[in-house]
């Protein structure tokens, strides 16, 4: 391979080398961590909540006035929502998962001990609460009817039978049977009972780490301050319509509140990962802007190379080269200038991470990002520099003679 | 001699169009997605108020758990405090200015039947509240001392509340019915909408604007519960009473200090404080009062996100990216024209006036690229806008971006075509003569 005379020629223009080479790198690190950064929203957002979220909506209803009387109301309105047709289900609930307001507790498993195990979220139900939410049940029971307490600001401690999400459960109790076993949501009163596990239940704050999967279910119902929010579950495909007909159903039975934030849980994760998706998108977008711009940069220089050097091309093929080695001059040339470059922008995207790392808590990068960038990148500059290299192998053997 | 460089200087770029174009929309796209994040940045991290934002101080106690802090990584502060403090702070007065404040929210009952009831975010705070964060009244005023420490019934509506209940009409004295209770109003806002929420970032930075405000006293009294974080180490006591007695944080507390010697004067007051209540078993943490600005407890709170200042250092990566790629087309074209120069040379143009020439080039494609770049940057907050909902306020083309856009696309193209054209200024006339 005829390396020496590209390596000498390139040396004549050394300034072209080096920003050509500095694109390149810069390339690399942006995309690399560009990347990185992107598949790690979007590991997040594909963390599945543990409920059905595509037939279930919620909505708030918040009574006002004197007469407004929160707890008749709550039976008034479930017993009517549970026999409406297209109704799988229902349950008054606190907070639905993923929605980033909620009431989180500390668990401590002795009552001497200073500070938590574990954190939680709480979600309130009734014995509705699993069906509707469709978690799946993996060990012990759903709640009783006749668990279910009402709690208001006077109520102090729990009621005694919980359920719990695995995570939490492995938490709490690694490798043991967690049914039976008990925990402290309050140190200063008895201690609550695990009486079933959940599959997976996601807390209402998606982006904590301490708590995302770590949530207790408790059979009570929030009264006191006028307002409730109702979970739905509707039969496959009717979730829409339903919401429409629930909206209006609940002002009918009782006009004397508002019924707001009806909202299908699909939409509650799509708000949730509003900022996740915006930062995947923007970042899709400077990737495809950098490698555009990246290629126009090596096409327009290398376009500028072959017209400046048209006539030493001409004198080559004059001396017996073939349209093929002229074609792979220009492609090896480009190969060297792109692995220059790609071995500063390893460098470069390793440290870009480290910032990364130091300044905002990240996590550092799979090592395999930067080999697979570079050969994209390798390939990205073999096919803009392709169209020159062979505008420059049409160049004939009778341009030697020829003067400017 | 401007006007024949720039006719010069057009030729040249027009004899090479697509080059040209390159160059521009190199130049064009560095410098939208620079601007796009950096107006982002800029108006989130700006001053929301500048006249006197380092007069008003945010209060910070430790009231938390003993055996661990408020936040157990990086161990800062409560950000809000309980009633029990935010009560004796406001009973003592000790700050030139000074409002505890919580956000409610509740049912509003129109009389006109005509409007369906509907429910509102609003805000619980001091008469102070009013003189501390200068919203513009429309109509009316604030509420007073007098009937802050009364309970009064009273309210102050924005301009939005004030057009759904009563057509937009004068509605100082009238009364409006919130969750069953009647209060007058003493005053209506005109048109008030921070960027920033900056004075309860607790409850969002960039959440949407209260509806109206009552007497912080008026909403304990009637047993309104925040609408906002609430946050406990311990479990209250049973009922309103025991809640207020708790640990429970929930209240945003905003003092006005007037000078550097009244602010340590209120330090050593909180210090004061703080140091009785450890008397009565209460703040059992070590002894920590802060008292930061607005720009300090922006700054604390993390307001601008770590998602925005990733991009801010993204898009100037990117801004290089697109001045390096125009650098090198720059270079090109210029070294192609050595020719022309060391004729001109020849000729007896000194090399000022090729300088000159030239550098009139590079303008003229940094001035293009800083317009089309403009267009684009509005396109991209457009963009911004779009995906991130709760931008809309900070997401705006402001006159000192534009300024900006545009001299950052002169700058860099001037620094992109200087070391061309003091390449192609020294290149020796006789040798480029000879060749041709």
């Amino acid at each position: 391979m005829e390396i020496r005379p590209i390596v000498s020629a390139l040396m004549r223009s050394k300034i072209s080398l080096v920003l050509i080479g500095l694109q390149i790198a810069l390339t690399l690190a942006i995309v690399c961590n560009s990347l990185f950064i992107i598949s790690e929203r979007l590991a997040l957002m594909q963390r599945p909540s543990g409920m059905n979220e595509a037939d279930t909506f919620s909505l708030s209803s918040i009574g006002f006035g004197a007469n407004f009387d929160h707890r008749a109301s709550i039976a008034e309105d479930l017993a009517a929502l549970r026999t409406l047709p297209g109704v799988v289900d229902a349950t008054v609930i606190n907070t639905v998962p993923l929605s980033n307001g909620g009431w989180s507790e500390g668990i401590a498993l002795t009552q001497e001990q200073k500070t938590s195990t574990a954190p939680t979220a709480i979600y309130f139900v009734d014995e509705h609460g699993l069906n509707t939410l469709g978690a799946k049940l993996v060990a012990g029971r759903n709640f009783r009817a006749d668990e279910f307490s009402e709690r208001d600001r006077n109520v102090q401690g729990w009621p005694p039978g919980v359920i719990i999400s695995k995570p939490l459960a492995e938490k709490l109790f690694p490798g043991e049977d967690p049914i039976g076993k008990q925990f402290y949501l309050d140190q200063l009163q008895p201690a609550n009972t695990v009486i079933g596990v959940v599959e997976q239940l996601q807390a209402p704050w998606a982006h904590s780490k301490r708590v995302a999967e770590f949530s207790t279910l408790v059979p009570q119902y929030l009264i006191g301050n006028n307002a409730s929010r109702y979970l739905i579950r509707a039969q496959p495909g009717s979730r829409d319509a339903l919401m429409k007909q629930v909206e209006a159903k609940l002002g009918e039975i009782n006009p004397s509140r508002i019924v707001r934030e009806a909202r299908s849980l699909q939409r509650v994760r799509a708000e949730s990962y509003a900022e996740d998706r915006a930062m995947a998108t923007i970042l899709v977008i400077v990737i495809l802007s950098l490698l555009t711009i990246t290629a126009l940069g090596i096409v327009g220089m290398a376009s500028f190379w072959v017209t400046q050097r048209t006539k030493q091309i001409g004198t080559r093929r004059a001396l017996g080269a073939t349209r093929g080695s002229i074609l792979r001059y220009f492609l090896t040339e480009n190969f060297l200038i792109t692995t220059l470059g790609l071995v500063v922008g390893a460098m470069l995207a390793y440290g870009f991470n480290a910032w990364l790392i130091k300044n905002y808590q990240a996590a550092s990068m799979p090592w395999y990002y930067v080999p697979v960038g570079c050969l994209c990148l390798w390939a990205l500059g073999q096919l803009a520099v392709l169209g020159p290299a062979r505008r420059a192998a049409r160049v004939p053997p009778a341009m030697a003679t020829r003067s400017v | 001699m401007f006007g024949y460089y720039l006719n010069l200087g057009l030729r040249s770029l027009r004899r090479h169009p697509v080059l040209t174009a390159l160059m521009v929309f190199g130049i064009a796209l560095g410098i939208a997605a620079s601007m796009t994040s950096l107006t982002v940045f800029h108006l989130m991290g700006s001053d929301p108020i500048p006249w006197k934002s380092s007069k008003l101080h945010y209060v910070q106690l430790d009231n938390w758990d003993v055996n661990e802090a408020y936040d157990r990584d990086s161990g800062s502060l409560p950000d809000q405090l309980t009633y029990l403090d935010a009560a004796a702070l406001m009973a003592s007065s000790k700050a030139d200015k000074q409002a505890a404040m919580y956000k409610v929210a509740m049912p509003v009952q129109p009389e006109n039947p005509e409007v369906k009831p509907f429910l509102a975010l609003g805000r619980a705070t001091g008469s102070d509240f009013f003189a501390m964060f200068e919203p513009p009244f429309k109509y009316g005023g604030a509420w007073d001392h007098a009937q802050d420490s009364q309970q009064a019934r009273v309210t102050v509506l924005t301009q939005e509340t004030n057009e759904k209940l009563f057509g937009g009409a004068d509605s100082t004295g009238k009364r409006v019915k919130l969750d069953g209770v009647e209060y007058t109003v003493t005053g209506v806002l005109n048109r008030w909408q921070p960027r920033i929420k900056y004075y309860d970032v607790s409850n969002g930075p960039l959440s949407e604007p209260e509806s109206f405000y009552i007497p912080f006293t008026t909403a304990i009294g009637l047993q309104m519960g925040s609408a906002g974080n609430n946050n406990c180490y311990k479990n209250a006591e049973p009922g309103w009473e025991g809640y207020l007695r708790s640990e429970c944080i929930w209240i945003q507390y905003w003092t006005q200090l007037d000078s550097s010697a009244r602010l340590a004067e209120y330090k050593s007051f909180l210090d004061a404080y703080v140091g009785e209540q450890k008397k009565l078993g209460r703040f059992e943490r070590p002894l920590k009062t802060k008292l930061p600005d607005v720009n300090q407890w922006l700054e604390d709170q993390k307001v601008v996100s770590r998602d925005v200042e990733i991009q801010v250092g993204l898009a100037f990566a990117f801004l290089l990216v697109c001045l390096v790629n125009t650098v090198g087309l720059l270079l090109a074209k210029f070294t192609r024209k050595s020719a022309e120069i060391g004729l001109r040379r020849a000729l007896g143009a000194s090399r000022g006036q090729l300088f000159m020439q030239h550098l009139i080039e590079a303008g003229v494609v940094g001035i293009s690229g800083g317009l089309v770049g403009l267009v684009l940057t509005w396109g991209g907050l457009f963009g911004v806008r779009a995906l991130y909902e709760d931008f809309k306020n900070v997401a705006e083309l402001d006159w000192q971006m534009v300024l900006i856009t545009i001299g950052l696309s002169v700058l860099a193209a001037i620094l992109a075509g200087l070391f061309p054209t003091w390449r192609a200024c020294h290149v020796q006339p006789a040798a480029q003569l000879k060749t041709q």
